[in-house]
């Protein structure tokens, strides 16, 4: 299935016609992202928070899903964090914007958002986004409990629902593994009481990966959250396989690794092949290949823009690499990182 | 917090330089003209720090130093601040906290004078002021900011921290210990900073 044709850029066109000296070639070069297509108008920059965010190219394919192991849901393979980029406080025009991103992210597909208590204003973000786009049916709520002592994570959690404005959370999973036995205890006597749907726990950027093993080992867990990417793939050798064995399913945070990683592939060109796996982009390169993992459930990448959230979810259409494929796109940036 | 070795300064920044600035932008215009009050108040008490004996002008340095303190915890750390940043109310107290030290000290109690001191702590001090008085505010500027998003003394931590620093050191007689919020303060602010940009680049 092609991937949604996004409307040559006339910026793009003449600024590579310059370079290559012939008009409409696109060379697949040093483009961490996709130019976003032109708008409809060109409103002014005081404006632009609070103006509609450009349409949706005109044919959107299906995002691909993966079943959640324990209960066969599917879910998009691409969610949206809100690590730093939804902590914009009570700011008008940044919390539109994030609206923005939300709406575009909801009907490009995705259903998957995920937060925590950690990250400052996000959750209420999140919560007028959903309220002011009236798309709260549509998301699939993933929160963290992070709080020691464990007794004050009832009162956290209804805290974050408040925020949120859900009756309850699809998921909710243990912070960092902070006081993560008592947790346990806490998020599974709530899904039992059918006020909550999956249980979880998370870490990121390879953290506490042995204590990580041994929960999973021990717990009926539904969900693990981590960091993968096509740079850091520690979670590869054990954690991944553990999961399938004990089937769990896996959010991969930190895909772009909160944009460093994109910001280093830029300084080369795309490879040719990307085409083949209908990569447009490094962006999209990076997340076919933390989604096309078997054991990967939902990606996790934030973002502030409305043209990225579309592109994110556009990598979960289409052609997904197979193992080979894999392995030659992590052969091609080892050599470049 | 285990690991620890493992984690960046930028592992600990909950906000993004955008949102910080919007935020500081937003402070300021609320503010104004307030800042240029308080920085002018902040020469005035320079010039007194520098040439005065007297007790009582003394004294109102440190009441203007002390206020500066109470007023950045409560309008840009408690009431502002903490709409990104859920260690702001904290970090209100511990403003609040040196506030009133600086109040007690030498505003109620007599003795923390300018006078006597030696050249070269005078030279120290008074630079150390002049660049939180009118050099920190074009940091950003130099930063590629825009001069809404100007941090000046009385207004924001990092420049009243610096101040204070300065004007203890042109009181010789100044407990250490009225220093070590300041110290703290100044080094948070730069780190922050530091990571603030590194993420931003």
């Amino acid at each position: 299935m092609p991937l949604p044709l996004h409307s040559t850029d006339r910026r793009t066109l003449l600024r590579h016609g310059l370079m290559l000296g012939a008009a409409g070639m696109l060379p697949a070069h040093a483009q961490p992202r996709r130019e976003p297509p032109p708008p409809a108008s060109q409103p002014s920059a005081s404006a632009s928070a609070s103006a509609s965010p450009a349409p949706a190219p005109a044919a959107v394919a299906t995002v691909r899903t993966r079943p959640i192991p324990g209960s066969a849901e599917p879910l998009p393979l691409v969610g949206l964090g809100s690590w730093i980029t939804f902590n914009v406080g009570n700011d008008p025009a940044a919390r539109a914007q994030c609206a923005d991103v939300m709406q575009a992210f909801f009907s490009a597909g995705g259903k998957l958002i995920d937060c925590s208590p950690m990250y400052g204003s996000s959750q209420e973000v999140i919560g007028h986004g959903l309220r002011s786009r009236g798309t709260l049916a549509r998301v699939f709520s993933a929160d963290k409990v992070w709080v020691s002592p464990a007794a004050r994570g009832p009162a956290q959690i209804d805290t974050s629902a408040s925020r949120w404005g859900v009756p309850r959370f699809d998921l909710l999973q243990v912070h960092n593994l902070l006081s993560w036995e008592d947790h346990l205890v806490t998020l599974f006597a709530m899904k039992a009481a059918g006020r909550l749907r999956y249980v979880g726990i998370s870490t990121s950027e390879g953290r506490r990966h042995a204590e990580l093993e041994q929960i999973m080992r021990s717990q009926p867990l539904d969900f693990v959250q981590l960091t993968y990417s096509l740079r850091d793939r520690r979670v590869e050798e054990r954690i991944l396989p553990l999961a399938q064995e004990r089937g769990i399913a896996v959010i991969a945070n930190r895909p772009f690794e909160q944009g460093d990683l994109l910001r280093t592939l830029a300084r080369h060109p795309l490879p040719a092949w990307a085409a083949e796996l209908q990569c447009g982009s490094w962006a999209q390169f990076a997340l076919k290949f933390v989604i096309s993992h078997p054991a990967v459930t939902c990606a996790i990448p934030a973002t502030t823009r409305v043209d990225h959230v579309r592109e994110n979810l556009a990598a979960a259409t289409g052609r997904l690499p197979d193992a080979a494929a894999r392995a030659r796109m992590a052969a091609h940036t080892d050599k470049l990182l | 917090m285990s690991e620890w070795w493992s984690y960046r300064l930028g592992s600990f920044l909950l906000f993004s330089q955008r949102t910080y600035g919007s935020l500081v932008a937003s402070y300021n215009a609320e503010l104004w003209p307030l800042q240029t009050v308080l920085v002018t108040l902040g020469l005035a008490a320079l010039v007194v720090a520098g040439r005065s004996r007297s007790p009582l002008h003394a004294r109102w340095v440190w009441l203007l130093l002390g206020g500066a303190w109470c007023w950045v915890a409560w309008a840009f750390h408690f009431s502002r601040f903490s709409t990104i940043n859920w260690a702001a109310p904290t970090l209100a107290w511990v403003f609040a906290l040196q506030g009133l030290a600086l109040l007690w000290a030498g505003a109620v109690r007599p003795g923390l004078v300018f006078q006597p001191r030696s050249p070269a702590r005078s030279a120290l001090g008074v630079g150390v002021v002049v660049v939180a008085l009118l050099a920190w505010p074009l940091v950003g500027l130099g930063l590629g900011r825009p001069w809404a998003q100007a941090e000046s003394f009385g207004s924001f931590p990092d420049p009243t921290a610096i101040a204070t620093l300065g004007f203890l050191t042109l009181a010789p007689r100044a407990p250490a210990w009225l220093m070590a919020i300041p110290l703290a303060a100044g080094a948070l602010g730069l780190a922050m900073a530091w990571a603030l940009q590194a993420a931003a680049a």
